[in-house]
């Protein structure tokens, strides 16, 4: 139903979305929208949005209460949000912040102006297909399940008023076997983009909690992004320190380890479930890897290159290296890569010297529109 | 009565109720507009909610904001609108689709103590539409029926169309910024002004008559000698002066009615002015609910109670009804409920004036026990709160019946910020400061004191007002923005005189930037 409201509402929502922009940056470099995160909504606290007025400064107001409690003592909680209007007397600790919640999809959209990220080309991988049921339609079986109160009733009304056996003083109506309506469906078919998302991060002593802390944040945003563009997206989570194993998202995040790092361990794995899971003529394969640069030897570094030339480049859309710097990095890897990959687009790398930079390196990654 | 259209949608069983509700309304006697109830959903209940209890107003996204509020706080389980009523002639008041009976009953005994206050309190004699200005006597009836013409809902409807007609001209960007504008000075009215005299004719303008300095007579040839030349033109000089001084001095007094100043004397265009006085009128509709709302709600409260528990429920609705009551008149976190507040009032002036503790005699008794067993019998009581809800509004209902033993036996106390702990701390339970604090706050509805002070400020076409500071300075940030707001009407830099932690300031806006100047005029 739609409601006179809903212009007043809409309005109020681009003005809404105007100051997530405006704040956009902040909330990146601050991580803020992450643990706020539901299934499809991210509730964001925005600024009061309020028309400004004359009124008088809250700390000298004080009010007047009802209750016990002696002189000195602390005024009861905040103001409970009871019948419309109650409380007219005596409101307001502390401002408002308004909480908003914006879809997934709206939040994308809005780093996608900020940052004037671009669409992502159509790699031409649609042909896969999924069939999609929609009640659209009526028929004269079915199942009770799916029974049409409403158009049974009114059929029956129909045969009731032709056969002449209708009263108007007593509208009596009972449906029979023939006058039962079901809804019936339709399948519609939709071509399906699926991508895959491979983290990969180094889990090493030299990785504190800041530099995963900032790995956290970025993910989150390329989440975010790629969710976007694709309708089905997957992630999987790969950590690495000498050897590397696949883990879920949580233990991704929280493992820690002390052994050395060996890189090209993480890039064998990515390779494997390429292979077992993501055949790449139907699947969009986007691997980012975190790391702080740091490398076991010289000959892994190559052995990695190997690896990326010969197995991963070819069936991937983009590979993206994230250097998170770290106190104890050499921060080599990421001068190898550039100095091997120069020439070649499909290797992102970009390098997060701190929170102030992520905003920067999301754009590194995703402003290639691949 | 006839069913009009609206009536026919409410379920049989409700008007049924309704019906009978009324009857023993009217029996108790009292008297309100025919009500019309429409039952809602509650996203239409949020709708009409947000467009502050009308079904149709003017676009603005700030009735978006609290669309998306109320819903999202029904949909959390926060809170739910039960009623919700309008003050129009007919009444309309809304039910929630899907309350028990015993809410819906409840509401609607709630609903016409409203209905009552709206057609008897003086102060929403000034929302007659046809009534002739000044209001100045506050019980007036017309013949034995007062039917005036209330038609709100209606204007409210034109005022709607009048800004979409201009949203479509304009754009609704444009628009929408300047009624943001007028909303900032919303509500800097004058709440008394609905009863006095508005202002009177302007005279009409003399042509300022060439200055003539008197001379004293002289002969010719003594001329130069008694009116000299030099002296004559400094007294012309003096005179012009004075006369270009109070020139300058526009408004001739201090106009507590911004807006109203605005609308006259702003260069705006026809559109712009079109708006300044829908935003205003509509503050004057609004401006008697917030004056008397502790007293409203205590009525309709005080209604409620009594007819639910003497004649309405039935024993099986009696404990849905007492649970739904208490979560209405409970105080949470010591803040105060004007529900409650205003029911135990009137229930205090009907058990004081039932057993006459009131007038001379009773004021001077000084023996406590006396004082207590004091009963001669009146039964005033009811007489004298129906008398109450005419005449009185929050200020005066609480400076006259909020006396030292209420305050103590319903534990009111004060409260203010503790700069020490930071949190806002009980400081005082001595009836004056309670009084004193409640009194202030209720004045002015809560708001500062604002007045046009001088349209030529400076002689630069520039724009003072003045706050009239009673204790409280203003909140500085809105203040500025609100004086930016106001040189997008004025058009010229605007001042404000206010104090400031105790120092005089001048708070300055010139479109460009804020200024503020210690040591203002």
């Amino acid at each position: 139903m739609s409601l006179k409201i809903d212009q007043d509402h809409s309005r109020f929502r681009a003005i809404v979305r105007g100051k997530i922009r405006q704040n956009l940056r902040r909330y990146i470099s601050q991580g803020e929208l992450i643990g706020r995160k539901g299934k499809e909504l991210v509730s964001i606290p925005i600024p009061q949005i309020d028309i400004p007025r004359f009124v008088y400064g809250d700390k000298q107001k004080g009010g007047v209460g009802q209750g016990k409690g002696d002189v000195g003592d602390p005024v009861g909680g905040q103001e409970a949000e009871g019948d419309d209007g109650q409380g007219q007397a005596g409101q307001d600790a502390g401002s408002h912040v308004l909480e908003v919640d914006v879809t997934l999809d709206e939040l994308a959209d809005i780093l996608g102006e900020e940052l004037q990220l671009p669409a992502i080309e159509n790699k031409g991988k649609n042909r896969i297909v999924s069939a999609k049921d929609r009640y659209t339609g009526i028929r004269r079986v079915g199942p009770d399940s799916l029974k049409h109160f409403k158009r049974t009733y009114k059929e029956a009304l129909r045969r009731a008023v032709a056969s002449g056996i209708y009263d108007p003083k007593e509208p009596i109506i009972v449906p029979q076997h023939d006058d039962r309506r079901f809804r019936s469906w339709k399948e519609d078919v939709e071509p399906v983009a699926n991508a895959v998302i491979i983290y990969m991060m180094d889990v090493s002593g030299s990785m504190g909690d800041e530099q995963k802390e900032i790995v956290r944040i970025e993910s989150f945003w390329i989440d975010t992004w790629l969710r976007r563009q694709y309708q089905g997206l997957e992630s999987r989570y790969i950590i690495h320190d000498a050897v590397a194993r696949e883990v879920d998202r949580d233990t991704f995040f929280r493992t820690r380890e002390s052994g050395g790092t060996m890189i090209s361990s993480a890039y064998k794995l990515c390779g494997q479930l390429i292979d077992q899971h993501y055949p790449s003529s139907e699947w969009n394969i986007y691997p980012f890897h975190f790391s702080d640069g740091d490398n076991w030897s010289m000959d892994d570094t190559l052995s990695c290159i190997e690896l990326l030339k010969t197995d991963i480049l070819t069936r991937v859309n983009m590979f993206a290296y994230g250097q998170v710097e770290s106190p104890y990095g050499s921060g080599q890897f990421v001068k190898d890569l550039r100095e091997h990959f120069a020439e070649d687009e499909r290797v992102v790398t970009s390098e997060i010297r701190d929170r102030d930079a992520i905003v920067g390196s999301i754009k590194d990654f995703l402003g290639k529109g691949k | 009565m006839p069913l009009s259209p609206n009536q026919a949608d409410l379920p049989r069983y409700l008007f049924v109720e309704q019906e009978k509700i009324e009857k023993i309304a009217r029996r108790y006697g009292l008297d309100f507009f025919p009500v019309v109830f429409q039952m809602l959903s509650y996203d239409q209940m949020n709708e009409i909610a947000a467009y502050g209890g009308f079904p149709n107003r003017y676009p603005h996204w700030r009735f978006g904001m609290e669309y998306e509020r109320l819903s999202k706080s029904y949909e959390y389980g926060l809170s739910k609108i039960y009623e919700m009523v309008i003050n129009n002639n007919p009444s309309y008041a809304y039910l929630l689709e899907g309350n028990s009976l015993t809410d819906q009953k409840l509401v609607m005994c709630h609903v016409l103590g409203h209905v009552d206050f709206f057609k008897n309190n003086f102060s929403f004699r000034s929302t007659d539409l046809d009534a002739g200005e000044p209001i100045t006597d506050p019980v007036r009836k017309r013949g034995n029926e007062y039917d005036p013409n209330r038609r709100w809902i209606d204007k409210m409807a034109n005022h709607g169309a009048a800004v979409r007609r201009i949203v479509d001209r304009y754009g609704i960007g444009r628009v929408e910024t300047f009624v943001d504008n007028c909303l900032s000075l919303e509500n800097l009215v004058d709440p008394w002004s609905r009863f006095v005299r508005r202002r009177r004719e302007e005279l009409v303008e003399e042509e300022p008559r060439a200055v003539e300095v008197p001379r004293l007579r002289s002969k010719d040839y003594m001329e130069e000698f008694i009116n000299p030349e030099e002296y004559i033109e400094e007294q012309k000089k003096k005179i012009e002066q004075e006369r270009e001084k109070k020139k300058g001095r526009h408004p001739a007094s201090r106009e507590q009615d911004v807006l109203l100043f605005l609308i006259e004397n702003a260069p705006l265009e026809r559109w712009e002015r079109a708006i300044l006085s829908i935003v205003r009128d509509e503050a004057y509709y609004f401006a008697p609910q917030m004056e008397t709302k502790i007293m409203n709600e205590g009525w309709a409260s005080y209604w409620h109670s009594k007819m639910m528990t003497n004649d309405v429920c039935d024993w099986t609705e009696i404990v849905d009804y007492a649970e739904n009551n208490a979560g209405v008149m409970v105080t949470s976190g010591g803040r105060l409920n004007p529900y409650k507040l205003g029911v135990q009032l009137y229930r205090s002036i009907e058990d004081r004036w039932n057993r006459g503790q009131f007038g001379p005699e009773w004021e001077d008794c000084n023996d406590l026990d006396q004082k207590r067993h004091w009963d001669l019998r009146l039964g005033l009581g009811q007489q004298k709160v129906f008398e109450v809800r005419s005449l009185y509004n929050d200020v005066t209902f609480i400076d006259e019946f909020l006396t030292e033993d209420f305050a103590l036996e319903h534990q009111l106390f004060s409260f203010g910020w503790s700069n020490r702990n930071e949190r806002f701390e009980i400081d005082s339970r001595e009836f004056k400061n309670v009084k004193e604090r409640l009194l202030s706050q209720l004045t002015n509805f809560g708001n500062p004191f604002i007045f046009v002070e001088d349209a030529n400020f400076e002689n630069r076409g520039e724009l003072l007002l003045v706050h009239d500071h009673r204790g409280v300075d203003l909140r500085n940030d809105y203040a500025n923005e609100t004086l930016a707001a106001l040189v997008r009407i004025w058009r010229r830099p605007v001042n404000l005189a206010t104090l400031a932690d105790g120092k005089k300031v001048l708070l300055r806006y010139d479109g460009k930037e804020h200024s503020s100047r210690v040591d203002a005029p």
